[in-house]
């Protein structure tokens, strides 16, 4: 018989930005071994995964980050009074901080349990970081520098050429092939996402990417490398095959043994023509493409809700090459009362049901 | 000698799969053929004279079209470096 499990997620935002909640929920209704309730957390009131009644059971609104975590944590133990819940994932970079200073607090009150990197894992791996971070794990990291103010453009071209990539602290990047293109995009995601803005040497190759889980001792519990094949407009992938690249295997495996990383995370490099990979981006969570993990053979968010419930996890050998995942999109139909009632009460879903009969 | 990677996958259709770097290629016939005697360790010799029989072609254009598609093969890393 297989274990039942109450699991709280976020990032139900499944549109063209697609955050990773709906498929690491996937991802663990498909486990073999545990029986889901899964607990949506939502920021905003249009968010898909809300309205996806076979994907989430019972939907709440959260606080944003910017709340705090004191608001944040009487929100989820209100919420887990209810619900009672078993392991929570946060799949939002910019929630992440709250939820690892929380995560000792919410074990020990609420006994929920997470499996989330440490913070000083969290901060070292920050894209303003992540020079230092390669040289400290000798990983291979195109120059970066952090800028305040399009005032620092022009002194730009001592350390780069030109082109470089213009990237915001949480989200966002831009190539710029002249000072003018780095200041309109330094105006565009500051706007957007505030400062510091990054500056990143432009390395020229191929991007790949890969999904890992680490143990939090130094051991990769698996990996699926994947080539995007199909790019949207805000560079996110909407088509993707998974890779023979042992190379980049073992860069993930280097880096998480180095490192000790705890948790789900997407490593972004670039491949280039010498076969040298350079770290771009470390995502301290699992990505929106998991799921193509989840096909290919390991079922990382499965393993990932084991090491949180204290559970061995054997190491995944394998993954199936030349899998590809396809997203579309699709019209949910969704009727206004709902909508009302997600915005007015902030929740919505089968609980309000079950505990009114 | 020149030789395909041992990873590519060449289908029936033509349908050619690099799994390091995620590319994919359609062949035509011709280039079906000869990426299976590649793939079969035929020698170019053996390549050249087997596709010369399916083939009403005159020797020196089929060696044209033959190295032309070599250095295509290379281009997009299909092949060893040996």
């Amino acid at each position: 018989m297989k274990k039942q499990l109450t699991i709280a997620v976020t990032g139900l935002n499944n549109i063209d930005s697609p955050g990773p909640g709906v498929p690491v929920i996937r991802a663990l209704r498909d486990s073999e071994e545990f029986d889901v309730r899964i607990i949506g957390l939502s920021y905003e009131a249009l968010e898909p995964g809300i309205y996806m009644h076979d994907v989430v059971d019972h939907v709440y609104q959260i606080p944003f980050p910017k709340s705090g975590t004191e608001v944040i944590y009487s929100r989820i133990a209100y919420i887990n009074s209810l619900e009672n819940i078993d392991v929570l994932i946060p799949n939002f970079d910019a929630e992440l901080f709250n939820f690892i200073k929380l995560a000792d607090r919410m074990e020990k009150e609420l006994n929920i349990k997470t499996f989330l990197p440490t913070v000083e894992q969290f901060e070292a791996r920050h894209k303003v970081n992540l020079e230092e971070f390669g040289e400290k794990h000798g990983l291979l990291v195109p120059k970066s520098k952090m800028i305040f103010s399009t005032a620092e453009v022009p002194k730009l071209a001592q350390d780069f050429t030109y082109p470089v990539v213009v990237k915001g602290q949480f989200y966002d990047a831009h190539i710029a092939y002249n000072q003018e293109q780095v200041a309109t995009y330094f105006n565009k995601i500051a706007a957007k996402w505030g400062l510091p803005i990054v500056i990143q040497q432009f390395v020229y190759g191929t991007e790949v990417n890969i999904v890992a889980l680490g143990d939090g001792e130094g051991n990769m519990v698996g990996a699926v490398p994947m080539r995007k094949q199909y790019i949207t407009d805000k560079g996110k992938a909407w088509a993707g095959v998974s890779l023979d690249d042992e190379g980049l295997l073992n860069e993930a495996k280097s880096m998480i043994a180095s490192s000790k990383w705890r948790g789900g995370m997407e490593l972004e490099y670039i491949k280039t023509s010498d076969d040298e990979y350079y770290l771009l981006e470390i995502n301290p969570r699992f990505p929106a493409w998991v799921y193509l993990a989840v096909g290919c053979g390991q079922n990382l968010p499965e393993a990932l809700v084991k090491l949180a419930l204290g559970e061995t996890v054997e190491n995944f050998t394998d993954y199936e090459i030349g899998k590809m995942f396809i997203r579309y999109s699709w019209d949910l139909i969704v009727n206004m009362k709902e909508f009302e009632e997600i915005s007015t009460t902030g929740e919505l879903g089968t609980s309000s049901k079950k505990r009114a009969s | 000698m020149i030789s395909l990677k041992k990873n590519i996958a060449v289908s029936e259709s033509g349908f050619v799969f690099n799994p390091t770097t995620g590319d994919s290629f359609s062949l035509n016939g011709v280039g079906t053929d000869i990426l299976k005697l590649m793939k079969d360790g035929k020698s170019e010799a053996e390549i050249k004279s087997t596709v010369r029989t399916w083939y009403d072609v005159d020797q020196d254009t089929f060696d044209k079209d033959y190295y032309d598609f070599l250095k295509m093969l290379g281009q997009y890393k299909l092949l060893d470096a040996e």
